[in-house]
C-alpha cells in the first residue's frame, strides 16, 4: 500500500511540475499579448523610434540578423561539412567540441570580443561589428546542425555517388547536401531565430538607433537594445513602446521558431 | 576543385578554434593592465570603484546621462555645459577595481537558479518520459521548447514588472535582488535542463524497464531504481550544463539583480553579477575600468568555459 501511495505522490508531483512550466509560459506569453497589444498600434510599423515608432528597429534587427546569418551560414555549413565528411578522428572531434563550447559561451563575453577587435579599433560601434558578434554566435549552431543532419544520410548514397565517378566534394554538394537539404534548412531557422531576438551582444557593438539607417559603418538600430533602453527608461509612454516592442520580438521569434518546427514535423 | 573545397573546409572548420584562442587571447590582452595592477587579488577584493558613479557620458541615452549628472554634480562649478563631468575635485585618487562582488553575485544566481529549476526540471523529465501519453508528451514537449526560444530580455521584463513584486511580496526586501535574479535565471534554463534530462532518460532500454515491471514494480520504482541510475550520468550533466548556461545570462539578470556592487548580506538584497557589470559599464569605462571589465570578462569566460568541457567530456561523452 505505501509504495502505491509513494507512486502516487511521486507521479503526481511530476504532473505539477509540467503544469508549471506551462504556466510560466502561458503566464509570459498573455503578458505579453495584454501589455503588448494595448499598447500595439499599426502605425508603429511605419515611423521611426525618434517619432515613437518602431519601424527602423525592427528592419535594423532583421538587417543585424541577415548580415550575420550571410557571413554565419556558409562558414558554419563548410565547417560542419569538414567535421563529417572530411575529417577524420582526433582533428574534427576537437572541433566539435570546441564548437559545442562555442554554442554555450556568454553571449555578453562575445560582445565585449567583438568590442575590442573592431569597435575599438574603428573608434565606433557600428552594424557590422553588431552582425559580426552574431555570426560568431551563429557558427557553431549551424555546425551542429549541419553535423547531425549529414549524419542522417546513409552511407549508400554516397558510395553511390562516388561509384558513378564523381569526386568527392561534388558527392557531398549534389548528393549527401541535397539529401539532408530540409533538415539543414531547418536548423538554419532555428539558429536564426535565436540570434534574431539577441540583445548582450548587441549592447556595445551595434548599440542601437533612434533614426531609420541602412549605414552599417554607425550605430546601428536594433530592436532588442532598444527594449532595453524603453524598459529602463522612468517614462510610462516609453515603457508601454517597450512592451509593444517586445510582443513584436516576441512574435517574431516565436513565428520562425514554429516555422521550423513545423517544417521538420512534416517531413516526418 | 577538390584540393580546393577540402582546403576551404578545413579552413572554415579551424576557423572555430581561432575564434575561441581570438577571444582569449584578445580578452587576456586588454584584460593585462588590470591583471599586471591587481593580480590574483583582483578575485577576493570586493571594492569597485566607489568615488566614481559616472565618469564619459558615451553609451547610455544622452538625456538621461544629462539628467544624472546634473543630480550627482549639483555643485560642480567648472563645467557648466555638463558635457564631460570627471569628480576629481579631492586629491588624486587611486581607483580600485575588485571582481568579488560580481563573482559572488554570478555563482549565487546561478546556484539559486539551479536548486529552484533542478526538481522541477527533473519533474518534466519523468512526465515527458514515463507518464504522458505520446501525444501530450510531444504538445507539452513543444511547450516547455518553446519557453526557451522566447529571447531572454523578454524574461527580464516579465520578472521584473510582474514576477519580482509577487516574490517580493512573499519573501520580503526588494524587488530587484539576488533571490529574484536567481529565480527567473531558474524559469529560463528549466526548458534547457528538463529537455537534456528526457533525452538521456530516454536513452534507458525498453527491455530493463519492462522486467522491472514484470517484477511488480511500480512506476516510481522503476524510475528511482532502473532509469535514474542508467541515465544518471547524462542528468549529472545536464545539469552542469545549465548551469554553465546561467553562469553567461546576462539581459533578463540585468533587470532584476539591481546593478550595485556591494556583497549581499541577505539572499533579498540587490548585487551585481558579472555579466551584467559588463552590460551595464561598458560604455562609461575607460581606462583601468574597462581593462578591469575586461578581466570579468575574462573569468566568466573561463568560468564557462570550464564548466562546459567539464560537463561535455565527463558525463555527456558521446560516441559518435
Amino acid at each position: 500500500m505505501k509504495r502505491l501511495l509513494i507512486n502516487k505522490i511521486v507521479l503526481a508531483l511530476s504532473t505539477i511540475s509540467a503544469i508549471i512550466g506551462l504556466s510560466f509560459l502561458a503566464w509570459i506569453l498573455i503578458t505579453l499579448f495584454i501589455k503588448g497589444l494595448s499598447s500595439f498600434h499599426f502605425s508603429l510599423f511605419v515611423t521611426d523610434l525618434i517619432n515613437n515608432g518602431l519601424r527602423n528597429l525592427i528592419i535594423g534587427q532583421f538587417i543585424l540578423a541577415g548580415f550575420a546569418s550571410i557571413i554565419g551560414i556558409p562558414l558554419g555549413m563548410i565547417a560542419g561539412i569538414y567535421i563529417r565528411e572530411y575529417g577524420r578522428g582526433r582533428y574534427a572531434n576537437l572541433i566539435r567540441n570546441l564548437s559545442d563550447i562555442m554554442m554555450s559561451a556568454p553571449s555578453i563575453v562575445i560582445g565585449a570580443f567583438v568590442y575590442a577587435i573592431i569597435v575599438v579599433p574603428t573608434g565606433h560601434t557600428s552594424g557590422f561589428a553588431g552582425s559580426i558578434a552574431l555570426a560568431i554566435m551563429m557558427i557553431p549552431i549551424v555546425i551542429s546542425t549541419t553535423d547531425s543532419m549529414l549524419s542522417l544520410v546513409p552511407k549508400e548514397l554516397r558510395e553511390a555517388g562516388i561509384a558513378l565517378g564523381a569526386s568527392k566534394y561534388r558527392v557531398i554538394l549534389d548528393i549527401v547536401i541535397k539529401a539532408a537539404k530540409v533538415g539543414i534548412m531547418t536548423g538554419i531557422l532555428l539558429a536564426f531565430a535565436r540570434i534574431v531576438g539577441e540583445t548582450a551582444p548587441l549592447l556595445f557593438t551595434s548599440q542601437t538607433s533612434n533614426y531609420f539607417s541602412l549605414d552599417m559603418t554607425h550605430a546601428f538600430p536594433s530592436l532588442s537594445v532598444s527594449i532595453y533602453d524603453l524598459a529602463s527608461d522612468v517614462q510610462t509612454s516609453s515603457r508601454d513602446l517597450a512592451w509593444a516592442a517586445s510582443f513584436i520580438l516576441t512574435a517574431m521569434v516565436l513565428i520562425i521558431n514554429l516555422t521550423g518546427k513545423f517544417i521538420t514535423r512534416n517531413k516526418k | 576543385m577538390e584540393k580546393l573545397f577540402q582546403k576551404i573546409s578545413f579552413s572554415s572548420a579551424t576557423l572555430v578554434f581561432i575564434i575561441l584562442l581570438g577571444i582569449f587571447i584578445t580578452l587576456f590582452n586588454t584584460a593585462l593592465p588590470a591583471i599586471n595592477e591587481f593580480g590574483l587579488h583582483f578575485i577576493v577584493n570586493p571594492a569597485w570603484n566607489k568615488e566614481v558613479p559616472i565618469t564619459t557620458p558615451q553609451a547610455k541615452s544622452v538625456k538621461k546621462v544629462s539628467d544624472d549628472s546634473e543630480v550627482v554634480n549639483p555643485d560642480d562649478y567648472s563645467d557648466d555645459d555638463g558635457m564631460i563631468m570627471q569628480d576629481e575635485d579631492d586629491t588624486p585618487t587611486k581607483t580600485i577595481y575588485g571582481g568579488l562582488v560580481p563573482l559572488v553575485g554570478t555563482i549565487l544566481s546561478t546556484l539559486i537558479a539551479l536548486l529552484f529549476a533542478m526538481p522541477i526540471a527533473m519533474g518534466i523529465a519523468i512526465f515527458l518520459a514515463e507518464i504522458a501519453p505520446k501525444n501530450i508528451s510531444s504538445f507539452v514537449g513543444g511547450a516547455i521548447e518553446l519557453l526557451a526560444a522566447i529571447p531572454s530580455i523578454i524574461f527580464g521584463m516579465w520578472g521584473l514588472y510582474y514576477f519580482a513584486p509577487i516574490v517580493a511580496n512573499l519573501f520580503g526586501g526588494f524587488q530587484v535582488s539576488l533571490l529574484t535574479a536567481g529565480l527567473v535565471l531558474g524559469v529560463m534554463i528549466l526548458p534547457f535542463m528538463a529537455a537534456i534530462t528526457r533525452d538521456s532518460m530516454n536513452t534507458t532500454p525498453d527491455i530493463l524497464k519492462e522486467s522491472a515491471y514484470a517484477l511488480g514494480a511500480t512506476k516510481f520504482e522503476v524510475i528511482k531504481d532502473v532509469i535514474f541510475p542508467y541515465s544518471k550520468v547524462g542528468i549529472i550533466g545536464s545539469i552542469i550544463l545549465s548551469l554553465g548556461r546561467a553562469l553567461g545570462e546576462t539581459m533578463a539578470v540585468a533587470f532584476l539583480i539591481g546593478s550595485v556592487f556591494e556583497l549581499p548580506h541577505k539572499i533579498t538584497d540587490p548585487t551585481i553579477s558579472i555579466p551584467v557589470a559588463l552590460a551595464n559599464n561598458f560604455g562609461e569605462a575607460s581606462g583601468l575600468g574597462m581593462s578591469s571589465l575586461f578581466y570579468l570578462a575574462l573569468i566568466l569566460f573561463v568560468m564557462s568555459f570550464a564548466v562546459i568541457s567539464f560537463a561535455k567530456f565527463f558525463f555527456l561523452r558521446k560516441a559518435n
